[in-house]
């Protein structure tokens, strides 16, 4: 089961520069269908074995692929995800970072209706343990198993996996939603589709300072789930008014702190880790037979 | 990124939004010329400096003459500012906006910013110009009206026109103001704008609107296609660190406590900072050396670290996803050594090829500290800031 992919996606890449197909190749380590490329211009023309077309909607003809993997610079990233949803991709995952936060807004709102899924951008993807690897998360850190885990940082999911896994405890999916303050998935559209997986048993969910995704997202556990979740915010020590590395985080006009997230999520039953180091045994503790 | 207010309203002259005539002095004299050349009964002279409140703090006077308009000048510009708004050191003055004078009948407040939950843009405007927008949220909620703009759609003028008359205008004034709004809105959305503030709105005797004050905050993403913003930046006005480690692609902001930190990635980086305080320490700065950190970044960060004189203890925390951590330590050893760090370096490496670097770190003859988990460095550089700080 898992959530968003598994061994029978098929993924294409949008953007093959370096980094594209750096993460292409480990994609395919990892056992992930790695189908074709896209690079306008340069259809017809291979990179390693993997097939380039100068569309996406070619490269679905051809290929069948179901997912891709936007690595187009900013000026062309909100573009590359309009043209995979036209083209019938069902899930596209943009890893790029710094798009400007209009054209996101106006990407976002062109895509409603549609029937794709976006995830990111600004984002490092997300892994299905032992199944596939869309991204640029180190997939060797995870396990299979019965934790779903949603962040919005790259880094600091690879901290909470870590901890899981030296629990002894797997992850159904690792999934990383991006900084931006505009986003494809946010928390509530992945806890509903963590609610709905029979695989996974428990929650990790880890946010920041900056906007109000958090709160939202703690009204919808208290009505909407009965798996029990565990979060962690970061950013406690940080000041108002400046941008943490992320576009999105930060604590503008008196809202967005950390300790007004945390306040709401343990109203709603989560269960909040204040310390970074203690976000794996505060799921152990709060979801007990869990760890395996 | 910010821009002064006079930039901010040769901005609005440009998309047809109305501001007081007015001239930017360097001098007392230039101040006086500015007066004279404006030929209004009063003028008010402004320091310009990226900070609001600037009249609390004696930035902003009034003045009857270019006689008046000098000593006013002279009195602000050199003067260190400081308002609710700029940091505790305070703000230099170096230049100062002669305006027109206005008679005001009415302060209004506006303003356009990015609404996140509804993905839309906000149009903000309130009766309760002049005074801070969150002062009044708290106290009188019902006087802000908002109306959220569909970014694709754009601004229909029924929206503008009903905010005008929420906000009491009346005749004349209401297609003053649509044509305000409209352009103002333009202007966000030309500009890769962030946010758009101007407060107070007046309306004159006579009915005219204008902009008294403005406040512009730019998509520091979309500056690749306005090069004519990023010429408006103005380095005097931002702190040294932040803008030196801007150049060389890291993110750092200063802090006010005595460790250093240096992290790959920006919610791990903030997560070190919880980490510090949650020990008892406090973090010196906030530093993202990127997900994909190399050797070079480790060394620009390690300097950009050392300039700030707080620093006792330092704690680089690098989560090794993609990286190697054996490269990040060759990199801190190689920094190390050739920035003669004086203050104790606990290293904390996990991830990918962790063991090897830890083993790189203690063959490297350095006195760097190693530490395996996070909780294990938060408590070790806090340690050892507090030791440092004894021993000093």
């Amino acid at each position: 089961m898992a959530i968003l992919c598994d061994k029978n996606t098929k993924l294409l890449v949008q953007g093959v520069g370096r980094m594209g197909q750096f993460h292409a190749n480990l994609s395919r380590e990892y056992g992930t269908q790695v189908v074709g490329g896209v690079a306008p211009g340069k259809g017809g023309s291979t990179i390693g074995d993997m097939p380039i077309y100068n569309t996406v909607a070619d490269a679905v003809k051809d290929t069948g692929a179901t997912a891709s993997v936007i690595f187009v610079p900013p000026p062309g990233a909100a573009d590359a995800m309009l043209e995979a949803a036209d083209a019938g991709i069902e899930l596209a995952i943009c890893v790029t970072e710094g798009i400007p936060v209009i054209d996101m807004a106006r990407a976002k709102r062109a895509l409603a209706g549609s029937p794709m899924r976006l995830v990111g951008p600004n984002c490092p993807g997300v892994v299905t343990p032992e199944q596939c690897r869309i991204g640029i998360m180190p997939a060797q850190i995870t396990r299979p198993g019965p934790v779903g885990v949603v962040s919005r940082s790259g880094t600091l999911t690879y901290e909470a996996v870590d901890q899981l896994s030296r629990l002894g405890i797997g992850q159904s999916t690792c999934l990383g939603i991006g900084g931006d303050p505009i986003i494809g998935t946010n928390f509530i559209d992945a806890l509903t589709l963590f609610q709905a997986d029979d695989e996974t048993k428990a929650v990790v969910m880890i946010g920041e300072i900056g906007g109000s995704a958090e709160e939202e997202a703690a009204e919808f556990i208290q009505s909407e789930m009965t798996k029990p979740v565990a979060a962690f915010i970061a950013g406690q020590r940080a000041p108002k008014g400046k941008r943490m590395g992320h576009a999105g985080a930060i604590i503008a006009g008196g809202k967005g702190a950390a300790s007004d997230k945390m306040a709401a999520l343990e109203r709603c039953g989560v269960a909040v880790s204040a310390s970074p180091a203690e976000i794996g045994e505060t799921l152990a503790k709060h979801a007990p037979g869990i760890s395996g | 990124m910010n821009v002064h207010e006079y930039q901010a309203k040769a901005l609005f002259r440009d998309y047809g939004v109305a501001v007081p005539e007015g001239e930017l002095a360097t001098t007392p004299a230039e101040a006086a010329q500015a007066a004279r050349k404006l030929g209004t009964a009063v003028v008010v002279v402004k320091a310009q400096v990226h900070a609001g409140g600037r009249g609390k703090g004696g930035g902003v006077k009034l003045a009857k003459s270019p006689a008046e308009a000098e000593k006013a000048a002279s009195e602000i510009l050199g003067m260190t500012l400081h308002t609710p708004q700029t940091p505790p050191e305070g703000k230099l003055v170096r230049k100062v906006y002669v305006e027109a004078g206005s008679a005001i009948a009415r302060e209004l407040y506006l303003a356009i910013l990015l609404d996140r939950a509804a993905e839309k843009f906000a149009i903000v405007a309130s009766t309760e110009g002049g005074m801070e927008i969150e002062v009044v949220a708290e106290k009188t909620p019902e006087k802000i009206q908002t109306v959220l703009v569909d970014p694709n759609e754009g601004l229909h003028d029924f929206q503008a026109r009903q905010l005008a008359f929420g906000l009491g205008l009346e005749g004349d004034q209401i297609a003053r103001f649509v044509t305000f709004l409209g352009g103002l809105f333009q202007l966000y959305l030309a500009k890769d704008c962030t946010q758009v503030e101007i407060n107070p709105l007046v309306v004159t005797d006579s009915g005219e609107l204008f902009a008294l004050d403005g406040k512009l905050g730019f998509d520091d993403n979309a500056l690749y296609r306005h090069a004519d913003i990023a010429a408006l930046r103005d380095p005097e006005e931002e702190d040294a660190r932040e803008r030196a480690a801007r150049e060389i692609d890291l993110s750092y902001v200063g802090l006010d406590g005595n460790i250093g930190c240096m992290v790959n990635g920006a919610g791990l980086a903030m997560a070190t900072l919880d980490m510090i305080s949650h020990c008892g320490g406090s973090p010196a700065n906030f530093l993202d050396a990127g997900g994909g950190v190399q050797e070079e970044q480790v060394k620009a960060a390690f300097k950009l670290i050392l300039q700030d004189e707080q620093v006792k203890a330092i704690l680089v925390n690098i989560f090794g996803g993609i990286v190697r951590c054996d490269l990040i330590a060759e990199g801190v050893v190689a920094a190390a050594k050739e920035l003669d760090v004086n203050v104790p370096v606990v290293v904390r490496l996990q991830g990918t090829n962790a063991a090897e670097g830890r083993k790189i770190l203690s063959d490297s003859g350095l006195a760097l500290i190693p530490a395996e988990t996070l909780k294990e460095a938060g408590e070790k550089v806090v340690a050892a800031a507090a030791q440092a700080t004894e021993g000093a």
